[in-house]
């Protein structure tokens, strides 16, 4: 199986004052097409592991490759550059742009790949078909509800054709309907072969993926099968 | 290009009171510096209307009765200013002025042609009189009193622009004759003077005038003109003390007598003039800077807000692909497109109020006694460009700082930010 993602020996050490060490030597390597979630409660790390993988935050030694390229000391415009190309972010507060209508927000990856505006819209209107939001096209994100803007989100996530999908507890602002919704609609996108991450402290989210990385005080505390989704919250499995 | 306007324009359409925030202030900055500028330009044509095409640095000297009893005679005594004067002033005081001349005030005249006449003052001048008036005469329009008609005692006369027209409708005056109050004179000159449509005044030679009007060696009055070495009001006074002194003791009057001998001493209202216009133009510029600062500092100001409040925004756009230089790229093209629209507006309703107030202040016409406060007040339009040009400098200076600033936000911080 190609190996997506491999993290060897990541650390990642705070200085806001007394040194915060958060990540102590994470070893992770997802498989292309994998659904895998991150675990853990607050502190343990999963943010700033996201961070890493989503090429928003720098770590301190180790190494990290995505799509076999190596993630090190990257500049700004490098960085940006990964991102757009390799990475779809889905956000908990969807970080929509406010001013920007459906359509455009969706479309706003692609002006950073310099397509021409009619093609952009065009590619942002079929992606926003097939999460079911063509009539929404038009609305600005302030006449959405949670699970349309998430859905949008996932639209302009999808639309520079990445190698992996980063979701931060995309749930977390949602009720549990439109959760399980939303939810729905990420593991289609796995079905059709992307790599998907959920970072999340909800074990019922965590229930849906396929793979669970549970990390605790900045260590991988385990790595657990979850392709019969009968996991639990306490993560003992063969306990039934 | 085309696509970083389009990303613009859809930001502007969509933060419509931000862009009127920051285009106000720059609209009403240039729109105030072209106003006042015009203003100030106003003034100092105004000024220097009042003093025409003449010559800035004329004494004339006249004439009248004595005030003062001096040298044991009675006051109330007449005065004559003759040739002798004029020879003495370039004698003796030649390293001061360029040329003396002498004038006869004739009084009004009635001259006419035909059934066409007018009354107006007559002069019997020097040829350089021409220049101390400030007259002009166009191509076809004759010439001016020559040395050779000092010299022959010509009976010829220089008439003004509205005399001819009185006297000859739209026939051609040079070389016709005309009468005046019985004497025959040749026309061989009709001029103008800019701003004094209304002056009739009309010239004759000196030395016809003083035979003629048997006048002999008697002046009404003369003039001279101070050259390079008079240039200030220092070297104006001490000149003008000991010429006074100088004139008074030929004639033998009290140097205090202004009454007797009076001086009219062109080149202290220039001076003064000078002053004021140099005073308008500080006056202008400090103003004109505190108002372009106080745009400059409205348009950062809004500019750091709109940049701050971006924060989150320019955190999403680089999650998704922009890279540090994109944001910047787009901050400042969105500076300078705001800029560039309002100050034009500005720019365009500014020289519009100024061309629409100068339409109210037209130059005087009403002839000798006229003055014009304010004349024209227009600005270049190189300095209102540049002033304009200035104000988008400063704009995009001023965006960006701040846009550095947020750019330079790691991109985890800026998606936090709320």
């Amino acid at each position: 199986m190609p190996k997506i993602i491999k993290l060897k020996n990541i650390n990642k050490t705070y200085y806001n004052g007394a040194p915060l060490h958060v990540l102590k030597g994470i070893d992770i390597e997802i498989n292309r097409g994998e659904f895998v979630s991150i675990m853990g409660s607050s502190g343990s790390g999963k943010s700033t592991l996201l961070n890493i993988l989503g090429i928003l935050d720098n770590y301190d030694t180790g190494e990290y490759y995505l799509n076999d390229v190596l993630i090190k000391n990257l500049s700004e415009t490098r960085a940006a550059y990964f991102r757009n190309k390799l990475i779809g972010f889905v956000f908990q507060s969807f970080n929509l742009i406010s001013f920007k209508n459906a359509m455009e927000n969706v479309a706003l990856p692609l002006y950073y790949q310099k397509t021409g505006r009619k093609t952009r819209n065009k590619t942002a209107l079929e992606y926003l078909d097939k999460l079911g939001l063509k009539e929404w096209a038009y609305h600005m994100p302030n006449e959405l509800s949670g699970g349309q803007k998430q859905r949008v989100a996932i639209a302009r996530a999808l639309i520079s054709k990445p190698q992996i999908i980063l979701a931060d507890e995309p749930t977390g602002a949602l009720d549990s309907k439109t959760s399980a919704e939303v939810l729905d609609v990420l593991k289609k996108v796995n079905e059709t072969g992307m790599t998907m991450i959920i970072v999340t402290h909800e074990s019922g989210v965590a229930n849906q993926t396929n793979k669970i990385i549970r990390l605790k005080d900045g260590i991988i505390e385990s790595v657990e099968d979850n392709s019969e989704h009968n996991f639990s919250s306490f993560g003992i499995q063969n306990i039934k | 290009m085309i696509s970083i306007l389009y990303e613009i324009l859809n930001t502007i359409r969509r933060n419509k009171m931000r862009t009127f925030l920051t285009g106000f202030a720059v609209a009403w900055g240039i729109f105030m510096l072209i106003v006042l500028l015009g203003s100030g330009n106003g003034l100092k044509n105004g000024f220097s209307s009042n003093f025409g095409d003449r010559l800035m640095n004329v004494v004339q000297v006249s004439s009248w009765r004595t005030n003062i009893p001096y040298a044991g005679f009675q006051s109330g005594r007449r005065v004559n200013l003759d040739n002798r004067d004029v020879k003495l002033t370039s004698a003796e005081y030649g390293n001061y002025i360029n040329f003396v001349i002498g004038n006869i005030n004739l009084g009004s005249k009635n001259i006419s042609n035909g059934a066409e006449y007018l009354s107006s003052s007559m002069s019997g001048v020097n040829p350089k009189r021409i220049i101390i008036d400030g007259a002009k005469i166009t191509q076809g329009n004759g010439r001016f009193i020559n040395d050779l008609d000092i010299r022959e005692n010509r009976k010829v006369i220089v008439i003004s622009q509205r005399a001819k027209e009185i006297l000859f409708k739209n026939e051609s005056a040079i070389g016709k004759t005309v009468n005046v109050s019985g004497i025959i004179y040749t026309v061989v000159g009709v001029y103008y003077i800019e701003n004094r449509q209304d002056v009739t005044t009309s010239y004759i030679p000196i030395s016809t005038a003083q035979i003629i009007y048997n006048r002999g060696i008697n002046l009404s009055n003369f003039a001279f003109t101070l050259n390079e070495n008079i240039y200030d009001k220092e070297t104006n006074d001490e000149f003008m003390s000991s010429y006074r002194k100088r004139i008074a003791q030929v004639h033998q009057v009290s140097p205090e007598d202004d009454n007797a001998i009076w001086y009219w001493n062109r080149f202290e209202g220039y001076l003064e003039m000078a002053n004021v216009s140099k005073f308008i133009n500080i006056a202008v510029w400090i103003i004109g800077i505190f108002t372009l600062l106080s745009g400059i500092v409205g348009v950062s100001n809004i500019m750091l807000i709109t940049v701050r409040e971006r924060t989150r925004e320019f955190g999403i756009r680089k999650s998704i692909g922009a890279s540090p230089l994109s944001i910047l790229k787009l901050v400042i093209a969105e500076s300078i497109f705001v800029t560039t629209i309002f100050g034009y507006i500005g720019l365009v309703c500014g020289v519009g109020i100024t061309e629409f107030a100068s339409q109210f202040f037209q130059p005087e016409q009403a002839g000798r006694n006229s003055f014009n406060a304010f004349l024209n007040p227009t600005v270049d339009i190189n300095v209102a460009v540049q002033a304009t040009l200035l104000l988008i400098i400063a704009g995009t200076v001023a965006g960006f700082f701040p846009a550095l600033k947020a750019v330079r936000i790691k991109t985890i911080e800026a998606l936090n930010n709320k």
